[in-house]
């Protein structure tokens, strides 16, 4: 990865370094900086035993209890994992996040890479970037209202359009068939020039000098992007579309301010389940239940992406 | 979980401070073809469909709500106006308010702005220090257990946020801090787990001879800290504070949760409970849409000051 390693060593295994930065290694050896490193971190140490490690083990505990915030939890055992298995509600929402997932992903990374592609050969110009940024920058909470307006059966944008084309009106949000699909398209909009930016970031560690001598050679951009660009952008591509999809997992915000996990459920997202068993419903001991489930199921992917960083630095390093 | 978005997109790193716009040369001389022209129309598309959303809120925002049933189509109001943004900031008497298409309830995004920016300025500012600090102490300093305890920090990155937020809201909740600043920034104020990472990273990777020189001449390990390496650092910190601040700016779910009254209320809480206290049938969409409105502009203001770093900032904090 040319210019970064110069300045960014591959990560070193934690411990010892001694040869990095070859200077004089003499006065290094007996140091213990036991007190000043209490010091330096006990602010994380703290933030990090209260409100990440001692609220995983409560999380995993509650899990296993019929808590309901009002009195205090009962050890129920394996009891919530046996409703789960036979909860419809939550078979939908694992369902229903899928579709979400694969819609919202799929038209998210092949735009983006459309887009990234259709940068790097055309332009390096930052405010293009900045403005194809301004979506993710914006609250996702923003975004679900402008387009919940623009898409308004009545009187939004969108169905003005398609009733000056002679098209029937719809009510997006409203359809059960079309709410879901709707929901992921408004978040593709949202993110999708967020992912152009990373895959563009990708493709400027593509040495430039194989695009000069493909072109010499006659090759056209078809040839340079199919044999080039993808092949070399792989591992980013890998990496990009992993973390995008754990993120996509965690849809929320949007569909708390547009659908609300309806009509009839059609858009009822494990987050959104988890939202409303939680909250509204008090069934705190049920809703760990299913957050261990989706945290099982981001723990593979993440372990996913972990591989593919390890993989792209022996890659390109 | 807009913080899982930021955190989990940028759980991938390794700094680089290369900037690889900069060794880019100038295209081969460029030619004027039709494939070319079609490539530049897609672009610019693809600009207008990203913006055009944001043009018809504002268009929306200026536009009484009397109006809205006969001028919902045009691409200018037709009668301009910018009473929905006076009365959203709370700065209309609750008459003026009412007769301008508001609901009646008491709004004051006014108040909400500042709350939100108190909240993301808070969040970046410490958050920041107090990971630079532990990043340091893991990248520079020897103590027993270092490797240990980074492993633990690092495999928090595993456990997705709702699973921490339903014991955290608990917690907060037993603290009596519910509705309390205290409460909203405690999970988020000391530490993330990837901002360690990402800074450690980066310490790793400035040469030592520098602190060396200071260790010498007497200064201590804290000294170091703050006169040599925080200004040696710049770029990386400002990179991880811009991100903290984009994703509270954007947090929903927990300041929902904790902080829904008046006082503590953020800009996008205000927003979602807008939107319910608004009438199903007939909702206030030019009042929805001068919040909305209010929330983007401290996000352009963001973009003018500092776009590029921002933009660059994605280069290596996305992936390396």
């Amino acid at each position: 990865m040319g210019a970064n390693t110069a300045v960014a060593p591959p990560h070193k295994s934690n411990g010892i370094r001694t040869g990095e930065a070859a200077g004089p290694e003499k006065p290094r050896r007996p140091r213990d900086d036991r007190k000043a490193a209490w010091l330096f971190l006990a602010p994380v140490l703290v933030g990090f035993a209260l409100f990440y490690a001692y609220p995983t083990l409560r999380g995993v505990y509650y899990s296993l209890t019929d808590y309901n915030m009002l009195a205090p939890p009962n050890f129920t055992g394996a009891e919530n994992y046996q409703q789960l298995i036979g909860d419809e509600q939550f078979w939908n929402a694992l369902r229903v996040t899928g579709y979400y997932v694969v819609l919202n992903i799929g038209s998210q990374i092949l735009l983006a890479l459309i887009l990234a592609t259709l940068m790097h050969r055309l332009t390096r110009s930052v405010a293009l970037r900045a403005l194809l940024l301004v979506p993710w920058l914006v609250p996702n909470v923003t975004v679900g209202l402008v387009w919940l307006w623009l898409l308004d059966a009545n009187l939004g944008f969108v169905n003005h359009m398609l009733d000056a084309l002679g098209m029937e009106t719809t009510s997006f949000f409203n359809s059960p068939s079309l709410a879901m699909p709707t929901v992921a398209l408004v978040n593709t909009w949202a993110y999708t020039g967020y992912t152009a930016l990373l895959l563009y970031a990708g493709m400027l560690q593509v040495p430039q000098h194989l695009y000069e001598s493909a072109s010499l050679d006659g090759a056209g951009e078809w040839r340079m992007f199919s044999r080039i660009t993808l092949p070399l952008l792989r591992p980013v591509l890998a990496l990009v579309l992993v973390v995008s999809l754990i993120g996509s997992f965690q849809i929320f915000d949007t569909i708390a301010v547009t659908t609300k996990g309806g009509p009839v459920s059609a858009t009822r997202v494990i987050y959104y389940y988890i939202y409303e068993q939680a909250f509204t419903q008090f069934h705190m001991g049920y809703a760990s239940a299913i957050a261990v489930v989706l945290a099982l199921l981001l723990g593979v992917l993440t372990a996913v992406q972990m591989r593919l960083l390890r993989a792209s630095r022996s890659d390109l390093a | 979980m807009s913080r899982t978005t930021t955190a989990t997109t940028t759980a991938a790193t390794t700094p680089a401070i290369g900037r690889s716009d900069l060794r880019t040369k100038r295209r081969t001389p460029t030619r004027i073809s039709p494939a070319r022209i079609a490539a530049w129309t897609v672009l610019v598309l693809a600009l207008a469909a990203t913006l055009f959303p944001f043009y018809w809120m504002v268009r929306t925002a200026l536009t009484p709500a009397g109006d809205l049933y006969t001028d919902s189509a045009g691409l200018v109001p037709d009668h301009p106006t910018l009473v929905n943004f006076l009365r959203v900031l709370g700065l209309t008497s609750q008459e003026e308010a009412v007769a301008a298409g508001g609901s009646g309830a008491q709004v004051d995004f006014l108040r909400y702005l500042l709350n939100s920016v108190v909240y993301s300025g808070l969040i970046a500012t410490f958050q920041t220090l107090f990971c630079a600090m532990a990043g340091y102490a893991f990248a520079r300093l020897r103590f027993p257990g270092r490797d240990a305890v980074f492993g633990i920090l690092i495999a928090a990155l595993m456990v997705p946020p709702i699973f921490t937020l339903l014991p955290n809201f608990v917690l907060v909740k037993n603290l009596g801090w519910l509705g309390t600043f205290a409460g909203m920034v405690a999970p988020s104020i000391l530490m993330t787990p990837f901002a360690v990472f990402f800074l450690r990273q980066f310490f790793l990777s400035i040469p030592r001879e520098v602190e060396e020189a200071a260790v010498l001449d007497g200064v201590g390990a804290w000294g170091v800290f703050w006169r040599v390496v925080l200004p040696m650092s710049r770029g990386p910190l400002i990179t991880i504070g811009l991100t903290t601040t984009v994703w509270a700016w954007k947090d929903y779910l927990w300041p929902l949760l904790t902080g829904r009254d008046e006082e503590t209320r953020l800009l996008t809480v205000a927003l979602g409970i807008f939107q319910q206290q608004s009438p199903n049938t007939n909702p206030d969409w030019t009042g929805l849409m001068a919040g909305s409105t209010l929330s983007v502009l401290p996000v352009l203001l963001l973009l003018l000051l500092v776009g590029r770093r921002l933009v660059e900032s994605l280069n290596f904090t996305g992936i390396k």
